[in-house]
C-alpha cells in the first residue's frame, strides 16, 4: 500500500482525486494500478515503449525513483508517491502553434 | 479566457523585465469557474534552474513544483499553470515548450523586447497535444476600477 499524489494537471484523469491509496509493493506495481484504474492518464504517464515519460518524475517520498532503483523501487504504507510534472521550455524559432 | 488580477500581472511583467536577458519563470495561482474562465490571484516566481544558457531555456526544479503544489493547497487557489518569459523573441510556445507541456495548465508567455515587455499570450495544449491560444484579458477590470 502506498499513497499517490496526482499533480494538478493529471487530477482530470483520475476524477479530480489528489491523493489515492494504492496496493502495490513496487513503484511500478503503483503505476500499473493507476493506468489500469484510470486509462485516460496512461499516455500522460508512460511512453510507447511503457516507460515513464522523460518529462515525468515520480518520487517515492524525497527522492527521484531515477536515483533509487527505478520501478522497481520497493514501497509500503508509509511511502508517498508524487508524480511531478518537468516543467521547462525556451526559446526555439521553429514553432508548433495552431493559427497565427 | 484567462484574466489578472492587477497586482500578480504587475509582478510577473516586473520579474521578466527584471530577469531580461534571462528567461523568467513562476507559478499562477487562482480560481477557475464552472464555464472555464480562469482568474490569476497570485504568482510564485522561482529561479530559472537550467544549467547552460539560460536566456534560451528555463527549467523549474521539482522541488520547485512540489513546493507550487502545497502553497496552492495551503492558499485554498488552484495551480493554473506557468509563466516565463522569451527574451527577444515573441510570446509563440516553441517546440521546447510544447514537448514538456501539460494538459490543463495554461501557459503564459511574455514576449521581452530590448528590456521592455512587447506582448503577453495565453496557451493551452490540446486534446491533440498541439497548444492553442487561450483568449487572455490583460486587465482585471473591475480592479483598475477600483
Amino acid at each position: 500500500m502506498a499513497t499517490v499524489v496526482i499533480p494538478t494537471p493529471l487530477r482530470k484523469f483520475t476524477n479530480q482525486t489528489a491523493k489515492l491509496q494504492i496496493s502495490a509493493n513496487t513503484v511500478g506495481e503503483v503505476i500499473d494500478s493507476l493506468t489500469r484504474d484510470f486509462p485516460d492518464l496512461k499516455k500522460h504517464l508512460l511512453d510507447e515503449q511503457g516507460k515513464v515519460r522523460s518529462f515525468i518524475n515520480i518520487f517515492a517520498g524525497d527522492e527521484d525513483i531515477r536515483d533509487l532503483q527505478q520501478e522497481k523501487t520497493v514501497v509500503d504504507e508509509a511511502t508517498i508517491v508524487s508524480i511531478v510534472p518537468a516543467i521547462a521550455g525556451g526559446i526555439q524559432f521553429k514553432s508548433s502553434h495552431h493559427g497565427n | 479566457m484567462i484574466s489578472f488580477k492587477t497586482i500578480p500581472r504587475s509582478q510577473m511583467l516586473e520579474h521578466a523585465q527584471r530577469i531580461f536577458p534571462d528567461e523568467c519563470c513562476g507559478f499562477l495561482f487562482g480560481t477557475e469557474q464552472s464555464d472555464g474562465t480562469r482568474e490569476v490571484e497570485k504568482i510564485l516566481e522561482v529561479d530559472n534552474s537550467k544549467s547552460g544558457d539560460k536566456r534560451r531555456r528555463f527549467e523549474i526544479s521539482p522541488q520547485n513544483y512540489l513546493h507550487a503544489e502545497k502553497y496552492a493547497i495551503e492558499h485554498d487557489l488552484l495551480l493554473l499553470g506557468i509563466y516565463h518569459s522569451h527574451p527577444g523573441h515573441p510570446a509563440i510556445p516553441s517546440e521546447h515548450d510544447r514537448v514538456a507541456a501539460q494538459p490543463y495548465f495554461s501557459y503564459i508567455i511574455v514576449s521581452v523586447m530590448q528590456g521592455k515587455i512587447n506582448h503577453i499570450r495565453s496557451w493551452r495544449l490540446g486534446e491533440d497535444s498541439r497548444f492553442e491560444e487561450e483568449k487572455l484579458t490583460p486587465i482585471h477590470f473591475h480592479q483598475s476600477i477600483e
